[in-house]
């Protein structure tokens, strides 16, 4: 089969590779009928997470149909068309008993990497590096879907795959990291982002009743696409987030920041530039410049939400700031599988078609070509879809 | 190849050159009580505990505690002229996770030892032989094999599997398991301490491979995959999947 695969920073190819087997009772094997290329991709396009491997195969977002199934899958059946959550979680374990699915204990064989990193182990995650279990991503023509009688969910005939695949990952992002802000009727909340998942918090923020959503970005078509959402717009470049979030707040505020930014924010000033030094010669593995932006901006008492990934160490964080101002600070990889069958139910609902952040369609054999161009955000490019 | 068993972080060892003195006498006993309680549930961690050898504390224990005192703190001399150059090469490790299932189903699972090596990957194989004496085979490098007969010491149904290899093994080895209910509605909390002494000649190489370079690792890698055969009915797995080239 053809798959796309990662062998170094900035050099992602189409190779072809043996099909997916089955390996273990629980696993499906799923034909990818859609996949797309997402924010956290480009982390490892830009080479800032640690130990993959070449010839490691991408993709975390997907959706399909049942090829072949394990002999403990009963819920599913060939030719069932299926959404996956980007969390590969057991259904057993403490964690996933309790609906926190990407904290998975089981899912991740090389556990022991992890716990060196972080204390504990996360869930395992599809095409997303070896300390998160090695998996191999459905950015291929068949997957290999693990704990396939607890992760998948069918999906109707009568909504296309444009409007369910973003249920795998940055639909329930962006409506996590506002469920996170705890939003109260008169609240303003403000989104660091407006990359796919920002346009989801925006969405989600406005869907729990926000008072009033503003967003920050310097590119203009994902400032546009947050304005036609409803939100008000800083451009970052043109006047300063803290001092425009304050004026807009009475002096208060946002009572929530989101960071849908994550490690390889762009910073303008000179905080800015020591963070890319130093994260292009490791001291320091994330560029935290939005983080700090949303904590100095944060009203007191308020909360910090960071869907956004960071992955090891960052410098300068305003402790001080998070606790004199007594914030509270929310994160995560997103629990999917716990919203998969509310969020489906409002597509269903016609409440919201995800499709609205497509902004590129392509083939698979286009995938290099699709990461370059989301990376650089050429062409007026928000989110690119991959057809097998 | 030596240098890699006698490893690392697992003893204490601090004061070996030291003269045994009364005090060195007293805290061998402490040591003694301070094991009897790590495997009977009270003790938390075995750091510090320079108590010589798990094997003859588990056996003091089945066989009634206290006149094992005496022997503990009392080496032998070719235990002494060892610790002295620094050739003591106990290897022992302890490592604890929580399973989310009851005491009974972790027992009766680890207690038909043959069930072992579907999760312990240095195995081949247990072989029950009656009801506490057992065949274990490991798997070593070069079509060497480690083979040894081991016996359970001590049964405690839903508490304690205590067991050691009979006297003439290559590699002596002991360990324990201990299932303790966890807080709540949280499952089991499951102990592992394993302790084995390397060889020398021959068979050290192959035992050093045998138990890895760190050993901590594999016993954490063992518990892991108890964990995820109890939890969720199979062990996560990435071998033998698709990769580009
Ligand atoms: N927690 C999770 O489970 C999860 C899931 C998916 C994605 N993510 C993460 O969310 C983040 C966003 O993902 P995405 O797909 O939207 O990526 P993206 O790269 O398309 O979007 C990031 C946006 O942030 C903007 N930006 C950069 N620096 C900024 C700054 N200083 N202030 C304001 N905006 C700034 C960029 O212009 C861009 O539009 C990534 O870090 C990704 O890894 C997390
Ligand atoms: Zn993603
Ligand atoms: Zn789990």
């Amino acid at each position: 089969m053809k798959a796309v695969c990662w062998h170094g920073k900035e050099d992602v190819r189409v190779d072809t590779v043996p099909d997916p087997t089955i390996l273990n009772p629980r696993d499906a094997i799923i034909k990818v009928t859609s996949t797309a290329i997402c924010g956290s991709d480009l982390h490892l396009y830009d080479g800032y997470i640690p130990t993959m491997q070449s010839g490691d195969i991408l993709g975390h977002e997907f959706m399909g149909e049942v090829v072949e199934l394990g002999k403990d899958v009963k819920n599913l059946k060939q030719g069932d068309r299926v959404v996956i959550p980007f969390t590969i979680s057991c259904g057993g374990c403490f964690f996933c008993n309790r609906d926190l699915w990407s904290l998975c204990d089981n899912s991740n064989p090389n556990a022991w990497m992890a716990e060196k990193f972080y204390g504990h182990s996360p869930a395992g995650l599809y095409g997303y590096s070896h300390l998160l279990g090695g998996y191999a991503g459905g950015q291929a023509e068949y997957v290999r879907v693990p704990f396939a009688d607890v992760g998948p969910i069918k999906v109707p005939e009568h909504l296309t795959d444009e409007q369910v695949l973003f249920l795998t990952d940055i639909f329930p992002t962006g409506y996590m990291a506002a469920e996170n802000c705890d939003i109260q009727p008169d609240d303003t909340v403000a989104v660091w982002g407006c990359g796919p998942v920002g346009q989801f918090a925006i969405r989600s923020a406005q869907m729990m009743g926000a008072a009033q959503v503003l967003a920050i970005d310097r590119i203009p078509e994902r400032l546009e696409m947050a304005r036609k959402s409803g939100a008000t717009v800083i451009n970052y470049e043109e006047v300063d987030p803290g001092e425009a979030l304050k004026e807009m707040t009475g002096g208060r505020g946002p009572d929530a920041c989101i960071d849908a930014v994550g490690m390889e924010a762009h910073g303008t000033d000179v905080m800015g530039v020591i963070d890319t030094v130093k994260q292009a010669t490791k001291l320091e593995t994330g560029r935290p410049y939005a983080l700090r932006q949303a904590i100095a901006a944060c009203r007191k008492g308020g909360t910090v939400s960071v869907p956004g990934v960071y992955g090891g160490f960052i410098d300068h964080m305003p402790m001080g700031a998070v606790v004199n101002k007594a914030l509270t600070l929310k994160s995560g990889q997103t629990h999917v599988q716990r919203y998969l069958k509310p969020l489906l139910d409002k597509i269903s609902e016609g409440e919201i078609d995800p499709s609205f952040v497509i902004t590129h369609r392509m083939s698979l054999d286009q995938a290099p070509e699709g990461y370059k161009t989301f990376r650089d955000k050429k062409d007026n490019c928000i989110k690119v879809v991959l057809q097998p | 190849m030596e240098e890699t068993v006698s490893s690392r972080n697992i003893r204490q060892g601090d004061d070996r050159l030291a003269p045994k003195t009364d005090e060195n006498k007293k805290a061998g006993i402490n040591d003694t009580e301070r094991w009897a309680s790590l495997i009977m549930g009270g003790a938390m961690v075995l750091r510090g505990l320079q108590s010589r050898s798990l094997q003859g504390v588990i056996m003091a224990i089945a066989g009634g505690g206290l006149a094992y005192h005496g022997t503990t703190s009392d080496q032998s001399l070719p235990d002494k002229l060892s610790e002295a150059a620094g050739l003591d090469q106990d290897i022992r490790v302890e490592k604890t996770v929580t399973i989310n299932k009851p005491v009974e189903m972790l027992y009766s699972y680890w207690r038909n030892l043959e069930n072992l090596p579907r999760f312990m990957s240095h195995l081949e194989s247990i072989q029950t032989l009656d009801e506490t004496r057992s065949h274990w085979k490991a798997k070593a490098p070069m079509n060497m094999s480690v083979e040894w007969d081991a016996e359970i010491v001590e049964d405690r149904p839903n508490q304690l599997i205590a067991w050691t290899a009979v006297a003439d093994a290559d590699v002596p080895n002991a360990g324990f398991v201990r299932f303790k209910p966890a807080p709540g509605d949280r499952g089991t909390e499951v102990k592992v301490v394993i302790e084995y002494s390397p060889p020398g000649g021959a068979l050290t190489a192959a035992v050093a491979k045998l138990f890895g370079e760190e050993p901590e690792q594999q016993v954490g890698d063992a518990l892991s995959k108890f964990k995820q055969l109890m939890e969720a009915g199979e062990i996560a797995t990435v071998e033998g999947q698709s990769k580009g080239h």
